[in-house]
């Protein structure tokens, strides 16, 4: 049996434990904490419990328990941190990730402003600690991008990788490029589908896409890179226009993050791509294409965010971390 | 070009070698055996390229293995690249724009369609550049980026290189 604590209780945080109470994973939640309320139980919290206090808009758990708290208190063997990301400093999860290292505890993030701003730091200490840290759902939600990476091509050197990271811009580009619509009227349109926050300057301005090129950049190709070392154009200007002169071609335009390893390139920006590429996917799904010696080019397509989805990945973060040092502890 | 050599093994390969020879390289070969057989002769076309000013040292090595070279067509500019431009091309010159690339010498905007758009909105355009070698056009792709920077206007370029 596997004991974890999940920081962090929306989207990410509730599709992780309905996929607990759902099947069968022996794995036990002992802390769990939102950003105002927590609760600590050794025996193991009632998920459905606080599935229904959340849906009813309440806290998961008592105010007086924080998530410092459950950080520094609960019994656990792995934190699940899948708070907002914060890309100014990556807190409060930072320093929750630390502690939980610290501790000599594993950790599973979705939160891509820790990986990003401090992967070598955080890697050190696990390390250090003995412990893991995994990370696969900061890139592509569902898509085993990084596993794929680091474990399926291991013996493999990527020379060049490129995609679609971004599921809003990709749902906008779909959506102009299919009904003529301007980028204005796409946005409204995937805000009332919940594709869009209300302010969506992170997607669109191709800040998303930029830090999981970082994160791919920083901790599967050997780079030292940060926010600013990526070129960064985002959607907001493409015209109905121009997406009709690129389909006359029988082309399209998409969002594409890319990084040239030898170049030391990494740049987002819109692109003409031929459409019958297989990284022109329609609507919120993700495409990465990887350049490698041995294998030739891969090219993963799935769902790049989502509850479910992107617990998929969480929980098999956690389950390869089970399989390789939980198991008889 | 296309080539007539005999039709006996290895005449072929004869013909091919002295294109490594020169620091070609062959995109395609189209062999024709259903020439006249009278002529005992083999027709076949080669597509490749070749570095400024090798095609005599070529012609006079495929001269010496017995090979004739019934036609040559040349297309000097081979590489081709598709870029759309957004923004107020009117009002910052778009034949400027063009002219500086066009300027290059080993570069030209061959190919331009304008969507235009109401009045003070910003107009997209496709252009197409053609260039002799893969190098120009990379440095027409950078010439046009800083044209973009200082009239600020919004370049998308292909996902591929040219």
């Amino acid at each position: 049996m596997m004991r974890i604590a999940i920081l962090g209780f929306g989207s990410v945080g509730r599709g992780i434990a309905r996929a607990i109470l759902a099947k069968n994973l022996d794995i036990t939640v002992t802390g769990l904490a939102d950003s105002k309320s927590g609760i600590i139980d050794p025996a193991g919290i009632d998920l459905l419990a606080a599935l229904d206090r959340k849906g009813n808009g309440g806290p998961c758990g008592s105010p007086d328990v924080s998530p410092a708290d459950v950080v520094a208190k609960a019994d656990y063997d792995v934190l699940v941190e899948v708070t907002p990301t914060n890309v100014e400093d990556g807190e409060p999860a930072l320093g929750h990730i630390r502690g939980a290292l610290g501790r000599q505890k594993h950790v599973v993030t979705s939160n891509k402003g820790p990986i990003a701003l401090a992967y070598p730091e955080l890697r050190a200490l696990a390390e250090a600690n003995g412990v893991f840290l995994r990370y696969e759902a900061t890139v592509c939600g569902a898509i085993p991008l990084i596993h794929a990476m680091q474990e399926g091509l291991a013996g493999n050197t990527i020379s060049r990788l490129y995609g679609v990271f971004n599921g809003t811009c990709n749902y906008i580009l779909t959506r102009m490029a299919a009904e003529g619509l301007t980028y204005e009227q796409a946005l409204a349109e995937a805000r009332e589908l919940g594709y869009a926050e209300a302010d969506p300057t992170y997607d669109v301005e191709g800040i998303d896409a930029a830090i999981k090129l970082v994160i791919l950049a920083n901790t599967i190709l050997d780079m030292q890179t940060t926010l600013d070392d990526v070129e960064r154009t985002g959607i907001t200007l493409l015209t109905p226009d121009a997406l009709r002169l690129a389909e006359e071609q029988d082309c399209t335009i998409r969002l594409i993050g890319e990084i040239v390893r030898e170049a030391g390139v990494l740049r987002v920006s819109p692109r003409i791509v031929a459409k019958a590429h297989p990284l022109v996917v329609e609507g919120t799904l993700n495409a990465v294409t990887v350049e490698t010696d041995l294998a030739g080019d891969l090219t993963f397509i799935g769902k790049g965010a989502g509850s479910t989805e992107t617990a998929s990945a969480v929980i098999g973060d956690l389950l390869y971390i089970r399989e390789r040092h939980v198991q008889g502890s | 070009m296309k080539l007539e050599m005999k039709d006996r093994p290895g005449q072929l390969v004869a013909a091919l070698q002295p294109i490594s020879a020169v620091g070609g390289n062959i995109i395609a070969v189209i062999h024709q055996r259903e020439t006249p057989a009278a002529t005992e002769a083999l027709d076949v076309q080669i597509v490749l390229e070749l570095p400024e000013g090798r095609l005599p040292k070529l012609l006079d090595l495929l001269r010496e293995q017995g090979v004739s070279v019934v036609r040559i067509g040349e297309e000097r500019l081979l590489y081709e690249c598709t870029l759309i431009v957004i923004g107020h091309l009117m009002h910052t010159d778009l034949s400027d724009t063009v002219d500086r690339i066009d300027r290059t010498g080993s570069a030209e905007v061959t190919e331009l369609s304008l969507a235009m758009p109401a009045i003070n909105s910003p107009s997209s355009a496709r252009i197409i550049i053609r260039s002799t070698t893969r190098a120009e056009m990379k440095k027409a792709i950078r010439i046009l980026r800083g044209v973009a920077e200082q009239k600020d206007l919004l370049i998308i370029e292909p996902l591929e290189d040219a």
